[in-house]
């Protein structure tokens, strides 16, 4: 029963989550895709959380270290990797941006 | 002190939230990508002080890599390569968390001897352990979802960068094949969840799950790429949940929630804009050149034109219509194409980039090259605001873009993309469809536009035709 109540509690924020998710984001206008789904590789790399209490258990075996530290490895690629390029990438959609202006340039 | 890590949780799940509030609009886009980056932040630093972290060598070692790849990852990717290295982080995105899954269960495995062949002293009291079936199932979720955004992610890398063949592969027997796999994961799903101290079952679901993944990409084309990596990117999400579900963590529940949201819209914008449903995308093969024929036969003779020539309507024209495509992207041409743009609007006339939404290879695909050749942003025109007026623009240049141009759409009731939004090139009083041959586009079938009476083809490469067009008005000039 337990169980069941905890479950309940979980799905209900996912469901609520889920709900928030698509207002937040149903008229997002074309010319953000690319950094949104960029964004949101970096903020799926959410599971290092999971990750780094794995990886820092004590007294466990060395695959589950292994484990936990290649998902540490992984989850930090998406955060650092996702976070960044999306910067990049919005910093050169500058709105209103004058013509000739060469700032937003990038190699 | 206990207080501070579910406080420092809530923060930050307030933060994931505004910044993807923020990443939907242009104006906020950018504040709202720093934002959620601060709630990462505060969420590590939470875990760390909740977690006590007493092995902290395997965090560094884990981090300091995985930091430096993302680093020059982010530095080093051309915009051209942004599909690419969006399917790889959708991947590891989908594999940390299938570690996660792997690791939480494997803690518990270790601690009651259970392994390949070892089975639990006492099963119920390893169950209870793990913390109920509630727990193996969605240590099994993790996995799965997890498993098939991996090596998917990896089969759509591959198509997208050209190491696998962008062509849908389909062999015989391919859908009983995949129901096997589907039955057996479900299969292996209900036994975990009730027994899980059988290792292997943990182990063949894993690999289960990650054959599933490459059956489920391989049989797309390289042209609905935008559809599958928006896909992917929702499931990496979800993954991600799946994850929160197994260490029952509300912040990885939202935020997995949320990245998944914003999957499933942009799955749902690229498939209204091929005016196909989601099904229809992933199992129809789409492109292999099987299914549909081309109605009839198109008549006539496509005209070629030399871009001396060309020139010389360009510089009678005062609008101009740029639809840019895939082939744009392969060719490098986005720098030249600004150029030209610069060329014409200095000769007078009004410049205009229309954009269809799933033009080039991702969502947005088209914006970032063009934002990256320094295009101003009002100068982006979407589909549904640029065909209205088409008809009185003086020149439209197709430019490595085909089937988001295919008056078939329109006219051909047997065509497979009958009834895709298209933009009307066609409707132009001229129109130059820059290209290297006649072939047809992803979709292979042959496009009227290129014999309609307007139309004139400048075959070869798309940047070497752009520059010899601004070569010809700078010496005009000079």
């Amino acid at each position: 029963m337990e169980a069941l109540l905890e479950f309940e509690f979980l799905f209900f924020t996912f469901l609520l989550a889920m709900f928030l998710g698509l207002e937040l984001i149903t008229k997002v206008p074309s010319q953000l895709h690319t950094p949104l789904m960029s964004g949101s590789n970096a903020i799926s790399g959410i599971s290092l959380v999971g990750a780094l209490s794995i990886a820092a258990a004590e007294g466990s075996s060395t695959l589950t270290t292994i484990l936990g530290a290649a998902a540490v490895g992984f989850a930090t690629i998406n955060v650092v990797g996702g976070y960044l390029v999306t910067d990049r990438m919005l910093s050169m959609f500058n709105v209103g941006k004058k013509k000739g202006d060469k700032k937003g340039d990038s190699a | 002190m206990t207080f501070i890590p579910p406080l420092l949780y809530i923060i930050s799940a307030i933060l994931f939230i505004l910044g993807i509030k923020g990443l939907s609009k242009a104006t906020t886009a950018r504040r709202g990508n720093a934002t959620s980056s601060v709630g990462m932040l505060l969420a590590v630093v939470a875990t760390l002080i909740s977690t006590g972290v007493v092995e902290v060598q395997w965090i560094i070692v884990g981090a300091a890599a995985g930091a430096l790849i993302g680093f020059l990852a982010a530095r080093l990717v051309q915009m051209t390569g942004m599909p690419e290295m969006v399917a790889l982080f959708n991947g590891f995105g989908g594999l940390a968390s299938l570690l996660v899954g792997w690791g939480t269960y494997q803690g518990a495995a270790d601690n009651a001897l259970v392994g390949l062949g070892n089975f639990a002293a006492n099963p119920s009291e390893f169950l209870a352990s793990l913390g109920g079936s509630f727990s193996s199932a969605t240590i099994f979720a993790a996995i799965l979802i997890g498993g098939v955004t991996f090596t998917g992610s990896l089969i759509a890398w591959g198509k997208l960068s050209g190491t696998i063949t962008q062509k849908p592969v389909l062999f015989f027997g391919q859908n009983v094949v995949n129901s096997l796999i589907v039955l057996a994961i479900l299969a292996g799903g209900v036994w975990f969840t009730i027994n899980p101290d059988y290792y292997w079952v943990a182990i063949a679901a894993t690999g289960a799950a990650l054959i599933m993944g490459i059956m489920v990409v391989i049989p797309i084309g390289g042209g609905d790429m935008p559809v599958v990596i928006s896909l992917l990117n929702s499931y990496s999400g979800l993954a991600a949940c799946a994850a929160g579900f197994v260490i029952r963590n509300n912040l990885l529940i939202i935020t997995g929630a949320l990245v998944g949201a914003s999957g499933i819209i942009l799955t749902n914008i690229m498939c209204k804009a091929m005016n196909r449903s989601l099904i229809n995308v992933l199992f129809s093969g789409f492109g292999s050149g099987t299914g549909g024929g081309g109605g009839a036969g198109i008549q006539g003779e496509a005209k070629s034109m030399q871009p001396s020539d060309a020139y010389y309507i360009l510089e009678a024209a005062s609008s101009v219509v740029v639809i840019p495509g895939y082939g744009m992207a392969v060719a490098q041409a986005q720098h030249a194409v600004r150029e030209l743009a610069e060329a014409l609007e200095a000769n007078g006339a009004e410049v205009k980039y229309a954009i269809h939404p799933v033009a080039g290879r991702m969502p947005g695909h088209m914006n970032v090259l063009l934002a990256e050749a320094n295009v101003s942003y009002d100068q982006l025109v979407e589909m549904d605001s640029i065909n209205p007026s088409m008809d009185t623009q003086d020149v439209a240049i197709v430019i490595g873009a085909n089937d988001v141009v295919n008056p078939a759409a329109h006219e051909d009731e047997g065509s497979p993309i009958y009834g895709m939004p298209i933009i009307d090139a066609e409707k132009a009083r001229t129109c130059f469809i820059l290209k290297r041959s006649m072939a047809s586009g992803f979709a292979g079938i042959d496009n009227p536009l290129f014999f309609k009476e307007k139309s004139y083809m400048i075959f070869g490469d798309a940047k070497a035709t752009v520059e010899s067009l601004v070569g010809e008005f700078k010496e005009s000039a000079a």
